[in-house]
This record gives C-alpha cells, sequence and structure tokens, in this order.
C-alpha cells in the first residue's frame, strides 16, 4: 500500500524531483481519496489537519457572505495543491472547497507531516520551498483578479 | 555682366546691393507670392506677411539666454542682424488651426466633403540654415512616410524659399554640434548672405533652384567676386564659432533611451511647468489633435485639426486614466522623441540646435544640458537577477 | 529599427482623415456596456486580422476599434465596442438601420500566414477577445497547416464573456483546444475560476515551435508573456497587441507613440521582441 502512495507522491508534479527519502516519509503520512462532484473536501473554519494534491479532477474554492451570493475565488486542477494552512498556526481552512466534477485526491495527514519536519529539517526545507512557491503565484493571481483588470472602471 | 535671359543656373552665386531687397520682394508679389518675413511684434522678432523692406528690424538684433528674450539696438543696419526668434515656419506649412472637412446629416445617414486649402503661394524671407533642415524633417513626417498629408504638401510645393546664413549666431543657439548650420547647403530657391563693410551693403545671393534663377534674373545682379565669395564665407565661419550652446550627440541616443529611470528626469520634471512653450516654438514638432464639433441644430458636423503637445495631461488618455501621468514622464517623452526616437522613426535627429526651447522656456530648462547629463552618468544596466554571487 | 513584418499599408493621399458613412446592419448586446455592430460596407472591405477601423460618431468624434469579423468576407464589417467614454458610448447605443462614419483599415496585422507549420496559441483577455477573433477565423478556415491549436480566454465573470456561441463552436471541434477561466464565479460555473497566466504552464504546445498571439489588458499581457517564456516560448513568436490613444491613426498625429513605434502605423499588433525595452517602463 505504501509502495503505491510511494509512486503516487513522486510522480505528482507538486513534489516533482522530491527524492524517494523523502517520498517515503511523506506517504507514511498518506491516504487515496475520491470526492463525488458537488461534495466539500473541507469546510471554512475546520482545522486544516490534512492537506490535498489534486490527482485528477477540479475542486473550487469558494467564500460566501450574507446577502451574496456564493463566490467561486480559484479553481484547483492537476497539479495543484490544497493549500498551506496546515503549516502554521492556527490551522484553519479559510475557505469552503468544493468538487467540481469526481476528483481523486491526495491527502496527507498535516501533524503526522508537521512531526516529521520538526525532526528532519531537510524534509521541512523541501516541503517549505514548495508550499512557498505554490502560495506566492497564488497571492500573484488573487491580486491580478481583486484588480477587476477587465473591468470598466480606470485600473 | 550677365542679362536677365542668360540662364541663371542652380549654384550660381551673384550680388545684389541692399536696395534691390525691396525688388526682390517686389518680384516675388507680382508673381502672386504673400510674402513672410521677419518683423517686430510686441518685442520680439516674428514671421509676418509684409511688402516693405522697411518692415524688416532692421538694425536690430536679440539677447537669447535660457528663460530670456530681449530686442537691443545695433551699431549698424544689418537687415538680418539677429538670431531667430519665437516664430518657426511651420505655422504656415502646417497651421495651428486647419479644418478638415464638414459632413451634414441626410436621412440616416450623412455626406461628408473635404475642405481644401487656400491656394496662396507663400515666399518665405529669411529662413536660417536650422529652419531649412527643420522644413526637411517635416518634409519626412508629412509627404514621405506612408501616409501623405495632402494639405501640407500643396503648400510646401507652392513655397518660395529665400534663406538667409546666419551673421550673427544666437545666446542658445547649436546648429553647429547639430550639423544643420550656421551654413544653408540645400533646400532653398535663393540664398543671401549679408556682407556689411564700412560703407558697403550689399549681399551675396545664391541661387539654389530654376524658380529662383528665373527671380534672381529679373533684379539688377551681377556675378560674384571670388573676394566676395571669401567674405561670405568668413560670415559663416564666424558665426559658425560662437554658437551660445553645443551638444556632443556622440550615444546620446543609446543613453536617453536607456535610461528611462535615471534621476535627471526627475529633477528636471521638478522645474517643468509643463507649460508647452517647448513645443509651440519648436520648429520640428508636429503632434496635432482633431476636434470633431457640431452646430445646435446637430445637422451640421466639422472637424478640424489644431496643434497639441505631448505635455498635455490627456495627450496620451486612453481607458479612463493617462499613460503619462506625471509632468516626469512628460518631459522624458518629447526630448527622449526628439533626440533619439526620432531617429528610428524618421531616420535623424529632430532637433535642429535652433535654441528656441531654451529660450522660451519660462523656467530655463536647457536640453543640451539635460542630455548631456543622462549622457554622461549612464545608471549601469541592472541585473536580471541570478548575478551568481556565491 | 523596422516594426513591419505584415504587408506595409497603401500610400492614401489626402483623404486618409475622411471618414465614410456605412449603414448598420445589426447590434447585439453582448454583456453589459459591450455591443458589436455589423456594417454593410458600400464596397468589398478586405482586413487582415488584428487591424483596426476609426469609427466616427456623428459630431461628436471617433473612437480606435479593432475589427472583429471573419477577414474572409469582405461584404461584413464586424465590431466590438465598449462604452468607456462618450463616443464608444453613442456608437453602443446606435441602432440597425442609423449610420457610422469609418475609416481604415489601419495598422499591422496578426502573423496568421507566417505561423503555418507550428502550433498556435491565441490568449485573450476581456475584450482582447475580439481583435483574436479575426485570427482565430483565419487559422480554422486553414485548420490543416497548423499543428495544435490552444485559445485561452479570460474574463471578468461569466457574465462578461464574449462571444460564447463562438467559443462553444470552437471547444466542440476535436482539433481546437478552448480553455477559458474567469476572476470569479457564482457557485454554478463549473470553469475554471483564477488568471490566465496560470493557464500557460499547462497548455499542450511544443515551445520549440508555437506562437503566441496575445491581446488583452497590458497587465494581463505582460504577465501572460512572461509565463510564455517561462515555458519555453521565444520572444520573437510572441505577438501582442497594444493600444494607445489614438486620433488620426495614420501616424501624423503623434499621440499614440509607444517608445519609438506609433501604434497606429507600426502596430497595434507587435511582435514582442521588437518592444520589449518600451514594455516594462512606467508611463511610457
Amino acid at each position: 500500500m505504501t509502495a503505491g502512495l510511494e509512486r503516487i507522491v513522486l510522480e505528482h508534479p507538486f513534489f516533482a524531483d522530491l527524492g524517494t527519502a523523502f517520498a517515503e516519509a511523506i506517504s507514511g503520512c498518506a491516504r487515496n481519496l475520491r470526492v463525488a462532484a458537488g461534495e466539500y473536501v473541507v469546510r471554512e473554519g475546520e482545522p486544516s489537519d490534512e492537506f490535498y494534491l489534486v490527482r485528477h479532477g477540479a475542486v473550487a474554492l469558494e467564500l460566501h457572505a450574507p446577502g451574496r451570493q456564493l463566490i467561486i475565488v480559484a479553481t484547483l486542477r492537476e497539479g495543484e495543491v490544497l493549500d498551506g494552512s496546515w503549516l502554521v498556526p492556527p490551522y484553519r481552512w479559510a475557505f469552503d472547497a468544493r468538487a467540481l466534477e469526481l476528483t481523486r485526491l491526495l491527502g496527507v495527514n498535516a501533524k503526522c507531516l508537521r512531526d516529521k519536519c520538526e525532526a528532519d529539517h531537510d524534509l521541512g526545507y523541501e516541503l517549505m520551498k514548495r508550499f512557498v512557491g505554490a502560495i506566492g503565484e497564488r497571492l500573484h493571481a488573487a491580486r491580478l483578479q481583486a484588480l477587476d483588470i477587465y473591468g470598466n472602471s480606470p485600473a | 555682366m550677365i542679362d536677365a535671359n542668360s540662364g541663371l543656373v542652380p549654384g550660381a552665386k551673384l550680388v545684389i546691393h541692399r536696395e534691390t531687397l525691396q525688388q526682390l520682394l517686389d518680384a516675388l508679389v507680382s508673381r502672386g507670392y504673400r510674402v513672410i518675413a521677419p518683423a517686430m511684434r510686441s518685442g520680439a522678432i516674428a514671421y509676418d506677411t509684409v511688402t516693405r523692406l522697411e518692415e524688416l528690424p532692421i538694425g536690430w538684433t536679440d539677447r537669447q539666454e535660457a528663460g530670456t528674450y530681449h530686442l537691443e539696438r545695433r551699431d549698424d543696419d544689418a537687415v538680418f542682424g539677429y538670431a531667430v526668434g519665437p516664430h518657426s515656419w511651420k505655422q504656415f506649412l502646417h497651421p495651428s488651426v486647419e479644418k478638415l472637412w464638414h459632413a451634414r446629416r441626410e436621412g440616416n445617414g450623412f455626406a461628408v466633403s473635404a475642405c481644401e486649402p487656400a491656394l496662396e503661394p507663400l515666399a518665405f524671407i529669411g529662413v536660417r540654415a536650422c529652419e531649412l533642415h527643420a522644413i526637411a524633417i517635416q518634409d519626412r513626417v508629412f509627404v514621405e512616410g506612408p501616409y501623405l498629408d495632402r494639405h501640407y504638401q500643396l503648400r510646401r510645393e507652392q513655397a518660395f524659399i529665400v534663406a538667409v546664413n546666419c551673421s550673427k549666431a544666437g545666446g542658445t543657439c547649436f546648429c553647429a554640434s547639430m550639423e544643420t548650420g550656421p551654413e544653408v547647403r540645400a533646400g532653398f530657391d535663393l540664398a543671401l548672405t549679408e556682407l556689411l563693410d564700412d560703407g558697403s551693403h550689399s549681399f551675396l545671393l545664391e541661387v539654389g533652384s530654376t524658380i529662383g534663377a528665373d527671380v534672381a534674373a529679373s533684379l539688377p545682379q551681377r556675378a560674384a567676386t571670388v573676394v566676395e565669395i571669401e567674405a561670405a564665407a568668413r560670415v559663416v565661419a564666424r558665426t559658425r564659432n560662437a554658437m551660445g550652446r553645443a551638444l556632443d550627440t556622440a550615444g546620446l541616443k543609446e543613453a536617453l533611451q536607456n535610461n528611462p529611470e535615471h534621476p535627471r528626469w526627475d529633477e528636471v520634471a521638478a522645474r517643468c511647468l509643463a507649460c508647452a512653450n517647448c513645443t509651440m516654438v519648436c520648429p520640428t514638432c508636429f503632434c496635432s489633435t482633431i476636434d470633431d464639433t457640431t452646430d445646435l441644430t446637430g445637422i451640421m458636423a466639422e472637424r478640424v485639426r489644431r496643434w497639441d503637445s505631448c505635455f498635455t495631461l490627456d495627450f496620451s488618455y486612453i481607458h479612463g486614466g493617462n499613460v503619462r501621468q506625471s509632468t516626469r514622464a512628460r518631459y522624458r517623452q518629447w526630448m527622449t522623441h526628439k533626440l533619439a526616437n526620432w531617429f528610428d522613426q524618421f531616420g535623424s535627429s529632430g532637433c535642429v540646435g535652433c535654441g528656441r526651447c531654451i529660450t522660451w522656456c519660462p523656467v530655463g530648462i536647457d536640453i543640451t544640458e539635460v542630455a548631456s547629463r543622462i549622457r554622461d552618468t549612464p545608471i549601469a544596466a541592472r541585473s536580471n537577477g541570478d548575478d551568481g554571487r556565491s | 529599427m523596422t516594426f513591419a513584418y505584415s504587408t506595409p499599408p497603401t500610400v492614401r493621399t489626402g483623404d486618409c482623415l475622411l471618414p465614410q458613412p456605412f449603414p448598420i446592419t445589426r447590434t447585439r448586446r453582448e454583456a453589459p456596456g459591450v455591443v458589436t455592430i455589423e456594417l454593410a460596407p458600400p464596397a468589398a472591405f478586405a482586413f487582415a486580422a488584428g487591424q483596426f477601423n476609426m469609427l466616427y460618431a456623428f459630431g461628436l468624434g471617433e473612437v480606435a476599434i479593432s475589427l472583429s469579423g471573419d477577414p474572409g468576407n469582405v461584404t461584413r464589417i464586424v465590431h466590438t465596442v465598449r462604452a468607456v467614454g462618450p463616443v464608444s458610448a453613442a456608437l453602443t447605443r446606435l441602432r440597425s438601420g442609423m449610420t457610422i462614419g469609418v475609416r481604415g483599415p489601419y495598422g499591422s496585422a496578426w502573423p496568421v500566414t507566417e505561423s503555418e507549420g507550428g502550433d498556435i496559441v491565441i490568449v485573450a483577455g476581456g475584450l482582447g477577445l475580439a481583435p483574436l477573433r479575426p485570427a482565430i477565423y483565419a487559422v480554422l478556415a486553414r485548420r490543416e497547416r497548423y499543428g495544435r491549436v490552444v485559445v485561452l480566454y479570460g474574463a471578468r465573470s461569466p457574465a462578461d464573456m464574449l462571444h460564447r456561441r463562438e467559443l462553444e463552436m470552437w471547444r466542440r471541434r476535436l482539433d481546437v483546444d478552448v480553455t477559458v477561466t474567469v476572476d470569479h464565479a457564482a457557485a454554478d460555473w463549473r470553469g475554471n475560476v483564477g488568471v490566465v497566466p496560470a493557464l500557460i504552464p499547462r497548455i499542450p504546445v511544443d515551445p520549440e515551435h508555437a506562437v503566441a498571439l496575445v491581446c488583452g489588458p497590458e497587465i494581463m499581457m505582460r504577465f501572460t508573456i512572461d509565463a510564455l517564456r517561462q515555458r519555453g516560448l521565444r520572444t520573437d513568436r510572441i505577438y501582442l497587441s497594444m493600444e494607445r490613444n489614438m486620433k488620426c491613426a495614420v501616424g501624423l498625429c503623434g499621440h499614440c507613440q509607444f517608445g519609438p513605434a506609433f501604434v497606429c502605423r507600426d502596430g497595434p499588433v507587435f511582435r514582442f521582441d521588437r518592444v520589449a525595452p518600451s514594455f516594462n517602463i512606467r508611463e511610457i
């Protein structure tokens, strides 16, 4: 079972060039899961005790506010990660995440992996590099989206 | 003696008396030209319609410095003893306001009819070498590009040009640096050099075209002697050595195009009022805008073109904002266009070294000084991030 | 330095500032404030994908609007106009049977023919789809001459998307890869939410032999081009369409200058490596 998960970790674009040792460590905390279309993967405010890598399918990140329709602020597809809130306190989800179609995810237990990172800082650093990259891109995209560049008002 | 029908040719060098100048004006008027020459207007030497030689600023000269212009009496009666004033010849060839067409609503549509320019041939008296280059530069813009300004072309073809070799360099002149003067070389029908010694006042008259030869042949003239030709050459040489300014153009284009963030731009911007004087007096600036208007009934409409300046705030307006919002960006645009981009667009510098922008800037910004400073102190090229430090 | 890589425009004498009245045959509201207008030219109107016309609203003024129809059809002119000022707003209020003044076509063209033989990526943002649509038509008219054809389109929200019917039609074709993305959407949206540059890493093209055509707000083009370069496309294979203030559209009024280039005459379509030095300068 673990060998299969280790292969999945190694093949996932997010973990490209990770190496077998680290892949083994991560797969020890990992599990496979499937989410049906319309099912929620996570809910805003809940503890982020697991993070997810999208293997196949699509997940929409949603925010809600009273008097407003639900707004999708980002969609994550194959190769992307959901997300970085497991790394630092308060370890809580900042949005809802809903599967748009039948979606296969690799779930990684947050506490399990945090403990391993505390014990092996090299593992922690490799993970940190990848998460910071993904979060940086997400931030950049969010800024562009917030600018409403296609809107009528002057930028 | 060369007689009137002997066929003066371009290149012929003649001499005429000072009094003959009036006959030159008369000859041009009788050929149907409106003659435009230097004349004193509101304390400056401008270009205006004249018929009498006395209307020119005979015996006057100008003192020009950054942000300064005033006239003084000379101690002789030189007819052309001054440099250039705030006017240039572009206001006649490319008028500041020009009606292009008018239109009339008809049913669900409308009909457009083009306006024709007034067919009034102009004769320019006293065109300096820098101004000849400026006219040639505007020719390249309006007549030699893929789109043609027909009105400009018509006025240009009909214009008769009497050039003058400068006998006095202005305080802000730098045509020698720009290789646009002070000697008049081409682009004229006739060219005058004032020869004023104790006692004698004559002009070397050089023929520049067949139509110029035709006019010259109708005047009392004789071939110039070698002594007179040399005297004229000395006038030009003396002017060349008395330039008020200089601009070393080596490497200038690249320096300006590669230094958009140079701190000098900020320093200039702190002084620049974006008043657009420089663009108004510059003989090569050609920017314009289009005004579409309609009358109160909404049935008649017309389109007018008028001069514009890249210094105006909404010159670069798109989508609710101005691309060049700051004065800094607008000054940088003007100077980079004039001294650098112009080469890419039209194959030459846009500046002819006439110094008008320096003289007429209310805060005395000096284009030669700003350009030199940027070229002499370029910002080092920035690394792209991976400088390979270990 | 020369910019033209497509055929230079015909020399016009004198009447280059005279609009001709063209009747409107059809208008369609695409999105709030955005209208597509179809005109019937009195004579065959040939243009190249990427070119634009100056559209005149009687008595009010002119705006530069890209031609948005099929270059293979010379009997119909299509323009998509967004109301951003008094002239464009007036144009969007016109109806079938009324008249618009037209002069053009002006400007440089998308390198549709020059791109044959390889993959082609067409990236549009917001209203940028309108100037690219003629290029898509031209490419699909000779589909066999290209490798992969990829169309990416970013819009503000699903309701703001242009030309939806055509996007669906193109997507239904098996030989065109269409991906759309929006800045935000309601919960019933099943498509992508995110920015266009984020789609670039995944496009199924061979970067060595791909040409990209990009049009949209400048900030979107800047980051899209960054992403394309990171993907491995060469800067002399990336083309974009610029926009600047225009008055004369024939290189004589000076307003549209972008560095040394006149957008009306050297552009609006530029090969990226030729304008790259100007592209990152603020307020140029």
